[in-house]
């Protein structure tokens, strides 16, 4: 079974820090207060809420739709009374808050009807929608949703389906514990992926700082006869990353702005895997994960969290230390501070380190770049960070851009080296994000643009139009006085150039217009002034000549005499 | 037999027709005015008219002429001004405070109970963002508003309010990262 391993470029080796919260198995967390759980929990559509406050729901059950093909959906994560629907805070940099689905528990765990399903009678089709509606997605981090991702390519053959285990990111052991303890229902979930996805080979890679899981899963793979590859694969930062395990186990590099499907690879996590297999094969869909608690408190541990779970009730099961002034979620290189103690677990909560000022010192202040070169030399991705940061502080996007920004996939090697301190991944996601804005703008500003002529466009039109119509008439009008003249012997019709011609048929259509202005005037006082008796037309007369005297109105067609009278 | 000519004749003519319209297109081609539409793909495209022009384009086809200058565009901001006299190698001058200034994205918002259904604000709506029929509710639709302002005053109950743009989840944006200055001495152990 031993291949040959290649290697990419680059990475670190920071320290590891995963022995705290080895030690203790998997525990299930207790089931907290209140449970809030985001509708918004992976990539894509935010799912539509399908419960209204009040309702009570079971454990399991669908409170969140999937919104369109990229979206997956969201459960219950217990039983219990929904008492809110709106917008909490979530763990997100940005500290926004978004839509959330709050449940009070009433303790009893009532599950939905759990069916488990027959995937190998159903149409692969169906199989992804049922993964879609169990919300399914990716585990690793990038919550991307995994049926879409189970879908293969149709020109390109699927050829290595790579599982990742490697979990290369300091502090987190949640994979390494459910590797090690749930190894057969991850090999079951491999076996779905595979049969999903029809690939030539099917290569598990794990870092090789976990010989626990590497057995564990070694063992598995043989029980269930399989012919799925172990592969502990050397512990480097970012090894854990898709594109840097993809290159490690098949030697394939994915050119940026293409997909690992384009080159006939894909890769899923392990946990991904697990509940996968815990949703076809007990009917359960995604109400939990494993959550590694850890950093600055006395108890280490990994445990089974239902999603949704206050962090603050939480974090108290590894009694953290009186100097915690924080809480990361994810890892130190990619992890960020979590915005609110109270922010729930979520899909994407894979770890939360426990931050303190002597576990993470706080950074000496930025210095100028002095150009040593040692980012370029870590970066996985060959790219020369020091050109990306100077074109991004500088706010040139287009340089920067060119200087391969989106190849970028922010694991802060190269912020981890520099001995400038610069923050260099801040740099890059302003960038990156200042980047995709404009190009939402510039496509707005084009849409807006594209309606604008259009609207323009059809004003002149229609004007155009009430010309042609005016004109026709007028012309109509001018031909039937020239027939007159003539008819009267008078002779010489009028003859004149074709844009004599138009002025003509243009002064001939004020005219006419004027025409008919008088002609409606006149009828008007004519109505109201038909049919008055004797005395009453008299005092009007007088009237008329007073106003006409005081200079008021010209005598003929005063408009509506009748008011006056 | 007569029909068959005459149907080749027609479509004979329909051939000569097509190709000489073709070939018309090609070869009496309106070519924009390149410069104008460069000027025109910064601007914003929001078409509010507070340059004093009524509208984007007319804007980039005065400031070719050297007829209006480059800091009259309210919703292009700051960074607009310093695209413009970049392409144009002028010189960089803040934004005039004659015609405006430069505020964050809103969108117009119909309270639909109020609306008369007059279709004024239709009329105004330079990119036709807002849709309804005379005497029935109007609605601006958000995703198409630019925010230009210009169906406020029309609207005769005046039921059109705008509403800033809230920050989203797709919205926001990483921060330009802050480099802390901390006094020199007291300093903390933050
Ligand atoms: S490591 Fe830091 S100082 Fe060295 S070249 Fe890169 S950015 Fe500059
Ligand atoms: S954060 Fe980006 S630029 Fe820095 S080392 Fe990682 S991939 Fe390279
Ligand atoms: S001020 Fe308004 S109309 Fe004028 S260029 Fe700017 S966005 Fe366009
Ligand atoms: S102008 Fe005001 S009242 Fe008239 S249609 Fe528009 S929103 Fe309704």
């Amino acid at each position: 079974m031993l291949q040959k391993l290649f290697k990419f470029k680059g990475g670190i080796k920071p320290a590891y820090n995963k022995q705290q919260s080895t030690g203790e198995p998997i525990a299930r967390a207790p089931l907290p207060s209140r449970l809030v759980i985001p509708l918004h929990q992976s990539i894509g559509g935010t799912p539509r809420p399908v419960v209204a406050v009040g309702d009570k729901v079971l454990k399991g059950q669908l409170i969140g739709e999937a919104d369109g093909w990229i979206s997956a959906a969201v459960h219950a994560s217990t039983s219990g009374t929904v008492t809110d629907i709106g917008p909490y805070l979530v763990p997100h940099p940005s500290g926004l808050s978004i839509d959330c689905v709050v449940i009070e528990p009433d303790g009893e765990e009532r599950w939905i009807e759990r069916q488990p399903l027959d995937y190998r009678t159903m149409a692969p089709e169906a199989v992804r929608t049922y993964l879609q509606q169990s919300g399914v997605v990716g585990l690793g981090g990038a919550v991307f949703p995994s049926h879409a991702k189970l879908t293969p390519s149709r020109d390109v053959p699927m050829e290595e389906l790579v599982i990742n285990g490697a979990e290369c990111e300091p502090w987190i052991t949640c994979d390494d514990l459910i590797m090690r303890e749930r190894a057969a229902e991850i090999v079951s979930g491999i076996g779905l992926f595979r049969d999903l996805l029809q690939p030539k080979r099917v290569l598990i890679g794990i870092e090789d700082n976990k010989p626990e899981a590497v057995a564990a899963m070694t063992a598995a793979v043989q029980a269930a006869g399989e012919p799925f590859e172990v592969q502990a694969v050397p512990t480097l930062y970012p090894a854990g990353g898709a594109k840097q395990l993809i290159r490690v186990l098949t030697g394939k590099e994915i050119p940026a702005a293409r997909r690992s499907t384009d080159l006939g690879v894909q890769c899923f996590n392990v946990a991904t895997a697990w509940t996968a297999w815990r949703a076809v094969a007990h009917g359960e869909p995604v109400i939990s994960r494993i959550v590694t608690l850890t950093g600055n408190v006395d108890k280490p541990r990994n445990w089974e969290v239902l999603i949704g779970t206050p962090m603050d009730e939480l974090l108290p099961l590894a009694s953290p230390r009186n100097d915690t002034d924080g809480v990361i979620m994810g890892g130190p290189m990619m992890g960020f501070l979590i915005p609110a103690p109270d922010v729930p677990v979520v899909k994407a909560t894979n770890c939360l380190i426990a931050h303190s000022p002597t576990l993470f010192p706080p950074k000496p202040p930025e210095m100028p770049c002095i150009r040593c070169g040692e980012c370029a030399r870590v970066c996985p991705h060959e790219l020369q960070p020091m050109d990306m940061y100077w074109w991004s502080r500088a706010r040139n996007f287009g340089k920067a851009q060119e200087a391969h920004l989106f190849d970028c996939i922010e694991c802060g090697c190269c912020a981890y080296v520099c001995p400038a301190h610069i923050p260099l991944v801040q740099y890059f996601r302003f960038a990156k994000s200042e980047i995709w804005a404009r190009e939402k703008e510039r496509k707005m500003a084009e849409g807006a643009k594209e309606r604008f002529e259009f609207k323009q466009f059809r004003e002149e039109r229609e004007k155009a139009e009430k010309a042609e119509k005016l004109a026709r008439a007028a012309a109509a009008q001018a031909a039937k006085k020239a027939a007159e003249a003539a008819a009267a012997g008078d002779g010489a019709p009028p003859e004149a150039s074709p844009a004599a011609d138009a002025e003509a048929a243009k002064k001939a259509a004020i005219a006419a217009a004027l025409e008919r202005a008088r002609a409606q005037r006149a009828q008007v006082q004519a109505r109201n002034t038909e049919n008055i008796p004797p005395d009453k037309a008299k005092e009007i007369a007088e009237i008329d000549a007073r106003r006409q005297q005081a200079g008021l109105e010209p005598a003929v067609g005063t408009p509506a005499p009748g008011k006056e009278a | 037999m007569d029909l068959l000519i005459a149907i080749a004749i027609m479509a004979l003519g329909a051939l000569v027709l097509g190709a000489a319209l073709g070939y018309a297109a090609v070869r009496f081609k309106v070519e924009g005015d390149p410069i104008v539409e460069k000027i025109d793909a910064i601007l914003p495209q929001t078409q509010c008219g507070q340059c004093g022009f009524p509208g984007c384009k007319p804007y980039a086809e005065a400031i070719a002429k050297g007829e209006a200058d480059i800091n009259q565009c309210p919703p292009g901001g700051d960074e607009g001004v310093r695209k413009l006299a970049d392409l144009l190698g002028k010189e960089y001058k803040p934004l005039s405070a004659e015609h405006g200034q430069e505020k964050p994205k809103a969108v117009a918002v119909i309270r639909e109970e109020l609306c008369i259904g007059c279709t004024l604000c239709i009329q105004a709506c330079p990119v036709d963002a807002i849709v309804g029929a005379a005497k029935q509710m109007h609605t601006v639709v958000e995703s198409l508003c630019t925010g230009c302002e210009l169906c406020i005053k029309p609207c005769p109950v005046e039921c059109i309010d705008m509403v800033p743009v809230p920050e989203t989840l797709e919205t926001w944006k990483w921060k330009y990262p802050v480099i802390e200055i901390k006094p020199a001495d007291n300093r903390k152990a933050a």
